[in-house]
């Protein structure tokens, strides 16, 4: 049994089945790719997989747990966190405030009323973002105002604000996309340090082929919202069915 | 100390300052110059000050922090002046148990409206705020009449039973309000030369309650739950994929607000003890929305300076009048001084309200930090012309070497 178990879901948008029969297993402490042509499905899986959306049938299993019918915030702190195509950060606030936020999170969880006491006296918190920025690599810009740096900066803050909140699977959609070469390879060693540093699972969602065969131990291919295959990278370059489905588009584009 | 920091404890002094010393600083003229007008030292005025100080204190708090904007914050203080009457009317005047009863009853209200409001965001939001207090003004105005004494307005009389106090004075006559004893409307005055200064028992009372007020604004906003409030104006999405539930959040600030409103319409019905519904009419919600973005939303200081600003010429340009306009322009010739008054006047007494609009255009166009943003344009610019000339004087000095 996997961490993450998606059973025959189905979504339809009006006439269009966005996702049709969808099964999907994902092994703890994996690094597990989604990949598939444009409008193939693959956000709608993941919005399902976060509350977004809800399926019209099947189950989604986190854990043992069923997440349908829970809120955003419930399936967060249930210990899934989630990367945006385009980064979601707090952009009027410092990246030190962006970081503890999520400690925040962690500590006290979904709300707490604590309004008289100082962010200044809160060490353990402060101490934690702290490292998560140095983990991150960006402590020098603790007193930055987020909405000013980079992009690629901006997605190093998500990624670790997503990560301080220790999550057990992370999810990341399209975390290159837009991105210059080497802003995608420092996100692609990024991702390797972390798996190599944590118990995580990853689930991601690629476009870019670079990434995906660098990073996934395994790859659903997705497809007008159904999985066609699934197995370990070196199989899915040379399979028939993917070419047809995936490359062919690239050779039409 | 008190758990502030330095730039912290140094906004908190000034204000304290600026507001223990008011009666001194706003009757900077002698009582019968000609500038006298422009005094504004006088207790109703000065306690005025404060108590819409406080309504925007709080009011920043909800839209400065979480970007929530309520256009029916005047209900709350409308039903902290109705509760703090009937307090005077039925146990006592003292005005402590009218000021809490007001905060309370403020805050459950704010509960019920912010609970069904924050479903919403944005403006529905705003418009749902509206409804629901114009939905207050109309039922004070008409409907609670046995509640709220309809168009009269609330006001202590003769059989009031004040239980823990007197229904009527020894000599036949309504009883002050007061606190444990001391009269709000008590007031010693200072002359000092041509100068006097007043200094009134509600006003100080006012003032404290106000500091005390802005403390713990302060306290609130540098605290988790007041990053949590920014992270809320900031990026809701984030929020709610960090695990974060933001509706009891900005519910708990609504309500902090609502309370805030509740205790400026207590302190205003003690100081006057009558109570009306046109307190809680839009035109009162979207003052304090002009004070706070006039002062500077989301800041500290902002929204006293808003309402000191907006309550100071409210009363000064109001109070000039076509006479006034004349002996202005009688240096004119008789037709241009009739043209010029003529334009003048639309502007001041009754018109005030279309100085403000201009007012406010102005500075939401020009600056829009409001006069915080202002204030802090002025300090950079002296920097700079100090770090300009001290870069002269280096030049200069280095020359000669070379
Ligand atoms: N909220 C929505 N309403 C209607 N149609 C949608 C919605 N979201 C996605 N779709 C449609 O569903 C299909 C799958 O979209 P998406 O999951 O975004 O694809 P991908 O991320 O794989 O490119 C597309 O045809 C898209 O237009
Ligand atoms: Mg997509």
């Amino acid at each position: 049994m996997g961490i993450l178990e998606v059973k025959n879901v189905n979504k339809r948008f009006g006439g269009l089945k966005a996702l049709s029969e969808v099964n999907l297993s994902v092994a703890e402490n994996s690094v597990h790719a989604i990949i598939g042509p444009n409008g193939a499905g693959k956000s709608t899986l993941l919005n399902v997989l976060v509350g977004k959306l809800i399926p019209d049938t099947g189950s989604v299993m986190f854990d043992g747990q069923s997440v349908l019918g829970r809120t955003p915030y419930e399936i967060n702190q249930m210990g899934i966190s989630r990367v945006f195509q385009t980064p979601e950060i707090f952009g009027d606030l410092t990246v030190m405030e962006n970081m503890m936020i999520p400690c925040f999170a962690r500590r006290d969880g979904s709300f707490e009323l604590n309004a008289l006491t100082g962010v200044s006296k809160q060490v353990d918190i402060r101490e934690k973002a702290e490292q998560m920025l140095i983990d991150m690599n960006m402590i020098d810009k603790r007193h930055m105002h987020s909405a000013s740096m980079s992009r690629g900066d901006k997605r190093r803050l998500e990624i670790g604000m997503c990560l301080a909140q220790e999550p057990r699977l992370l999810l990341l959609d399209e975390p290159t996309a837009g991105m210059a070469r080497a802003d995608t390879n420092n996100t692609i060693d990024l991702l390797k340090q972390i798996k190599a540093e944590r118990d995580i699972t990853i689930a991601i969602i690629e476009h870019d082929m670079h990434v995906v065969f660098s990073l996934a131990e395994r790859i659903t291919v997705l497809a007008q919202g159904t999985p066609l295959v699934e197995d370990v990278p070196a199989k899915i370059k040379g399979h028939p069915k993917v070419r047809e489905a995936y490359l062919g588009e690239s050779a039409a584009a | 100390m008190l758990g502030l920091d330095k730039k912290d404890m140094t906004t908190l002094l000034v204000v304290a300052a600026l507001v223990l010393l008011a009666p001194f600083i706003l009757n900077p003229f002698p009582a019968n110059s000609a500038m006298a007008q422009f005094n504004a030292g006088y207790p109703d005025l000065m306690q005025r000050f404060v108590i819409f100080g406080i309504f925007a204190i709080g009011f920043n708090i909800l839209f400065g922090l979480t970007g929530y904007l309520s256009f029916g914050h005047a209900a709350f203080l409308g039903v902290g002046s109705y509760s703090a009457v009937w307090m005077f009317k039925l146990l006592s005047m003292n005005v402590i148990p009218a000021i809490l009863l007001s905060v309370i009853v403020a805050g459950l209200f704010a509960l019920v409206i912010g609970f069904i409001s924050l479903r919403r965001t944005g403006i529905y939001f705003s418009i749902l705020t509206l409804a629901f207090a114009q939905m207050s003004f109309n039922l004070a105005y008409s409907v609670l009449t046995p509640i709220t004494n309809g168009e009269t307005g609330l006001q202590l009389t003769l059989e009031d039973p004040r239980i823990l106090g007197q229904t009527a004075t020894e000599s036949g006559g309504i009883p002050v309000t007061n606190l444990f004893g001391i009269e709000m409307r008590g007031s010693e005055t200072l002359y000092f030369g041509d100068w006097s200064f007043q200094f009134s028992a509600g006003y100080y009372l006012c003032a404290i309650i106000m500091l005390i007020s802005f403390y713990i604004s302060v306290r609130i906003f540098r605290s988790p739950f007041g990053l949590m409030l920014r992270a809320i104006k900031s990026n809701k999405t984030r929020m709610n994929y960090t695990g974060l539930n933001t509706k009891p959040y900005a519910l708990a600030a609504f309500v902090i607000s609502g309370m805030y409103a509740g205790l400026a319409g207590g302190l205003l019905a003690s100081m006057d003890p009558l109570a009306g519904a046109e307190r809680m009419q839009w035109t009162a919600s979207g003052e304090v929305v002009l004070m706070t973005i006039l002062g500077g939303a989301g800041t500290l200081i902002g929204p006293v300076l808003g309402a000191g600003f907006i309550k100071y010429f409210e009363n000064i340009f109001s109070k000039i009048n076509e006479s006034v306009l004349h002996s202005w322009f009688s240096f004119l010739p008789e037709s241009v001084e009739n043209g010029a008054v003529w334009v003048a006047e639309h502007f001041v007494g009754g018109g005030w309200s279309l100085t403000l609009g201009l007012l406010f255009m102005l500075v939401v166009t020009f600056l829009p930090g409001g006069l915080v943003e202002g204030g802090q344009r002025i300090i950079k610019l002296f920097r700079r012309r100090k770090a300009d000339d001290g870069a002269e004087q280096r030049a200069a000095k280095s020359h000669p070497a070379e």
